[in-house]
């Protein structure tokens, strides 16, 4: 843990990454404490004001006088809620999927194999609106529709992994021994995978982020009042003339976000890449 | 060859028939078909006789042989707002998504490939530093809003092109821009990586030794070697362009199958939403496809195995 901070402070992009994402989950979670203009209710007295820097609503007001800033630090919290959860039910499914298929192999395998390059070969966009389309807009649902379109990522390196670890000395022992497979896969075989899951994960997070605020933007999002970043874009196209301010910061808070996460993630992967591990 | 050809248009057909169950699936047993196939605001009489039209009182796998009958036959039902095939719906405005798509794949192509290339070719320079930050921050952009900061910048502000519709040269400008940059970025950095692996190769060092010109290696070694994950590459952008225009095309009001695809959504309009999902599937299918027959040719290695 000690090595891996030492690292991470020596390279800029993988420390302005980790920097710029623990001050945008920081700020998110401590929203509720600091003293700020409701998201939700706005005072229509004070409708599309241009943002100032030193008075009360620093970015600016919405159509119905909501400040900027408060719906994008509440805004934040949904995406981040969102955009985790999906990631973690994601990277859950598709690690037990791909160890299932390494390990068991023949027919399950294959078949498992199968379905994924029958997804892999459908368009992921469309696959997205198709399901919201079916179920209806909600949070829970755009977290299980993201992430559908993420497990597949990890099964097919994690599946890799597997089928040569499954061959290493001490996973023949175990078998050796009598070790149910289920034991096997949890005890022997999960920690061995959780690495390339980590790396994966990282870099998921940031084309789920940017897809979440494409769903709300298209309206089959986070649904209104609740303040989301892709939503508080399609509100402001409309004033896209007289008041910019409303469409500038919801997309410089998704393109900072993303940026930290890749950021993060390139770094992630060189760390762990045993390749570029010697060269440290 | 012919062999690998009629394999891999099984595998093909097979992932064609695996997308067209798994819209019946999502369609009939994750939501409720009766409500999605049958517009808003009608009767009782109306949706008995709809749910019986489209035999959705029949038991769950008649429905899904006639399902599979009809798709054969091209027939995805009628639109609910258009009130003809939804699948003509759909092909109208095929050409409108292809024109989109090509353009911006050719933008993308063209600007990702130089810069990518010089990115390699001058490691370590202020291009290479430029190109690479430019191409980081644009894989962060979110593609949607780009769109808006075009409108915002080149129609709002500079009145040079219009901020959207279709028809003319200027249309397809700011569209084609928003979407290329998406290309761009993910195309230079690969492109990047490529050409530095290819440089460390031993046939490179073999060329440089026998005293080959600079640009002669550059063209038979390197370009040849780097067209295989640029291929790669574009196949599988073409098949993000086809289905991820969506958000670009609602952004300019482009009248292609993605902001279709919105408009049949907001008007629960199912029978143009199952037969846009299946025409971007199998131009998916096809595309890659296509690629894979392509490698045949682009790398010998490949042809042998095959």
């Amino acid at each position: 843990m000690k090595d891996f901070f030492k690292t991470l402070l020596r390279s800029y992009s993988g420390c302005a990454g980790f920097i710029l994402l623990s001050s945008f989950v920081v700020l998110a979670l401590i929203a509720p404490w600091i003293n700020l203009p409701d998201p939700i209710i706005g005072n229509l007295h004070e409708r599309l004001l241009p943002p100032d820097w030193t008075g009360l609503h620093p970015l600016g007001t919405d159509p119905v006088g909501r400040d900027i800033l408060s719906r994008l630090i509440y805004g934040g919290q949904t995406t981040l809620m969102v955009a985790f959860s999906a990631v973690a039910l994601g990277a859950i499914l598709g690690t037990g999927i791909g160890i299932l298929a390494g390990f068991s192999g023949g027919i399950i395998d294959r078949i498992l194999m199968r379905i994924i390059d029958i997804q892999l070969s459908f368009p992921l966009m469309m696959l997205t609106l198709l399901v919201v389309a079916v179920l209806g807009p909600s949070i829970g649902n755009v977290i299980i529709v993201l992430a559908l379109t993420s497990w597949t990522r990890y099964t097919r390196i994690i599946r890799g992994q597997v089928l040569v670890l499954k061959e290493r000395e001490f996973i023949l022992s175990a078998k050796a021994i009598g070790a149910s497979a289920f034991w096997i896969m949890r005890q022997h075989i999960l920690p061995n995978v959780l690495t390339p899951v980590m790396v994966i994960a990282t870099l998921e997070l940031a084309r789920i982020i940017i897809m979440m605020a494409a769903l709300s933007f298209l309206g089959l999002g986070v649904q209104p009042p609740d303040p989301d970043w892709g939503q508080m874009l399609a509100e402001g196209r409309v004033y896209i003339s007289t008041a910019w301010w409303i469409v500038l910061f919801p997309g410089l808070a998704i393109l900072l976000t993303t940026l930290a996460v890749n950021l993060l993630g390139d770094w992630l992967r060189d760390y762990f890449d045993p390749k570029t591990r010697l060269k440290r | 060859m012919v062999m690998f050809f009629l394999k891999r248009m099984g595998e093909a057909l097979v992932t064609v028939w695996g997308v067209v169950t798994i819209v019946f699936f999502i369609t009939r047993i994750l939501g409720d078909p009766i409500t999605l196939f049958v517009p808003i605001g009608a009767t009782n009489a109306q949706i008995a006789a709809l749910t019986h039209s489209y035999g959705l009182d029949l038991p769950l796998w008649k429905q899904y042989i006639h399902y599979v009958i009809d798709i054969l036959h091209g027939n995805f039902g009628k639109s609910f707002i258009f009130g003809y095939s939804a699948l003509q719906v759909v092909l109208q405005r095929l050409p409108a998504t292809i024109l989109l798509a090509s353009t911006a794949l050719f933008l993308g192509v063209l600007s990702g490939t130089i810069a990518g290339a010089v990115a390699a070719l001058k490691k370590g320079g202020i291009a290479e530093l430029t190109i690479m930050a430019v191409a980081v921050l644009a894989q962060a952009t979110p593609t949607f809003w780009l769109g808006i900061m075009f409108i915002l910048w080149f129609a709002v502000h500079l009145h040079w092109l219009p901020a959207g519709g279709y028809g003319t040269l200027s249309n397809l400008i700011l569209p084609a821009a928003t979407l290329g940059v998406f290309v761009f970025s993910s195309l230079a950095r690969l492109l990047r990586s490529s050409i530095l692996d290819i440089l460390q190769e031993d046939y490179i060092r073999t060329a440089r030794a026998k005293g080959l010109y600079p640009t002669t290696i550059l063209c038979w070694h390197i370009a040849r070697n780097a067209l295989i994950p640029i291929t790669t590459m574009v196949a599988l952008l073409t098949g993000e362009l086809l289905g991820g225009s969506v958000v670009t095309e609602t952004v300019f009001g482009w009248p292609g199958i993605g902001r279709l695809t919105i408009q049949a959504i907001q008007a629960s309009d199912f029978p143009v939403i199952q037969a846009a999902v299946f025409i971007d599937a199998a131009l998916f299918v096809l595309i890659n496809l296509s690629v894979d027959l392509l490698y045949q040719f682009l790398d010998p290695r490949i042809r042998s195995r095959g």
